[in-house]
């Protein structure tokens, strides 16, 4: 009994010890026509409240509301709407 | 929402390069880099002369994503052309590949060292904490996360610039179209240059102004 502790020890102390001599690749390794880089976040998932200067309101995720929003500001370009 | 695009109407622009400063300004863009420029042709040609303001395209089949090497771009969900560029390394396949010359690359250090790529990003920031110190650092204004349109198109006086959903934008462009007149009393040149006295004069050929 004593024996497979002592064996069990010794297989834990030996993963242990060598678990620091594991290697990590320390360049990217490319697939090609794949995004490589780091993810990005959607507009629609920042909350307006928190934004400096905006007039467009949504609610944070909510992504029919960002598109709502975004489009009467898009159609603010039409100036004809405004003159007639 | 289709896809985010810009659309410039050559019968408007009156090469103010208002939206040149305000992309400059929004983004904070360095000396020597210009995201966005206005071309003009037939330069000083009365009755001849059209400018047009140009920029990434953000191309539905976009060449510069296609030649990169390291595959450092990609289209978000609303149809903007991003790149990383952390990945990026500079190497410039993306400027050949496009056909609007819109990827520019800073020079910094004694010998012109390249930089990396640097383009118009539709205000949309880049892959970094939308709004945050580091993606402003690295990519300028994210006007998008805000709910706002690129600034260019915004701050443009004559409304000759147009962004947004294309689909939004070009129905806006063929109202526009369908009703406003033909010549100078178009909007962007009788606003900013006054009507002509005799309308139905035609310029002498080759004339310049």
């Amino acid at each position: 009994m004593k024996a497979t502790w002592l064996i069990a020890g010794a297989v834990l102390l030996t993963a242990v010890g060598l678990g620091a001599c594991g290697e990590r690749d320390q360049v990217v390794v490319y697939k090609q026509g794949k995004y490589q880089g780091k993810p990005d976040t959607k507009p629609w998932e920042n909350d307006p409240a928190t934004m400096l200067y905006t007039t467009s309101k949504w609610s944070k995720g909510d992504k029919t509301g960002w598109e709502t929003a975004v489009k009467s500001r898009n159609l603010s370009q039409n100036e004809y709407t405004r003159v007639e | 929402m289709a896809r985010m695009k810009f659309l410039c109407d050559a019968e408007r622009c009156i090469e103010c390069n208002g939206c040149v400063t305000a992309c400059k300004q929004e983004n904070e863009v360095p000396w020597g880099v210009n995201r966005r420029r206005v071309v003009t042709i037939n330069d000083g040609i009365v009755g001849a002369e059209k400018s047009i303001s140009v920029a990434c395209m953000h191309c539905s089949d976009a060449p510069c994503m296609a030649v990169c090497p390291v595959d450092c771009f990609y289209r978000t969900e609303e149809g903007v052309v991003l790149h990383d560029k952390d990945l990026c390394i500079g190497c410039g396949y993306c400027f050949y590949a496009c056909p609007f010359g819109a990827p520019q690359f800073p020079q910094a250090g004694a010998f012109g060292l390249r930089g990396k790529m640097d383009k118009c990003t539709f205000c949309a920031g880049g892959p970094e904490k939308d709004n945050s110190k580091e993606e402003f650092t690295k990519y300028g204004s994210n006007r998008l996360s805000q709910g706002k349109l690129p600034a260019c198109a915004e701050m443009c006086s004559t409304k000759a610039l147009l962004a947004g959903d294309s689909d939004v934008i070009s129905d806006i462009y063929r109202q526009r179209v369908l009703k406003r007149g033909k010549g100078s009393e178009v909007w962007g040149w009788g606003t900013a240059y006054g009507k002509p006295d005799n309308p139905q004069q035609k310029a002498p050929a080759g004339a310049r102004s």
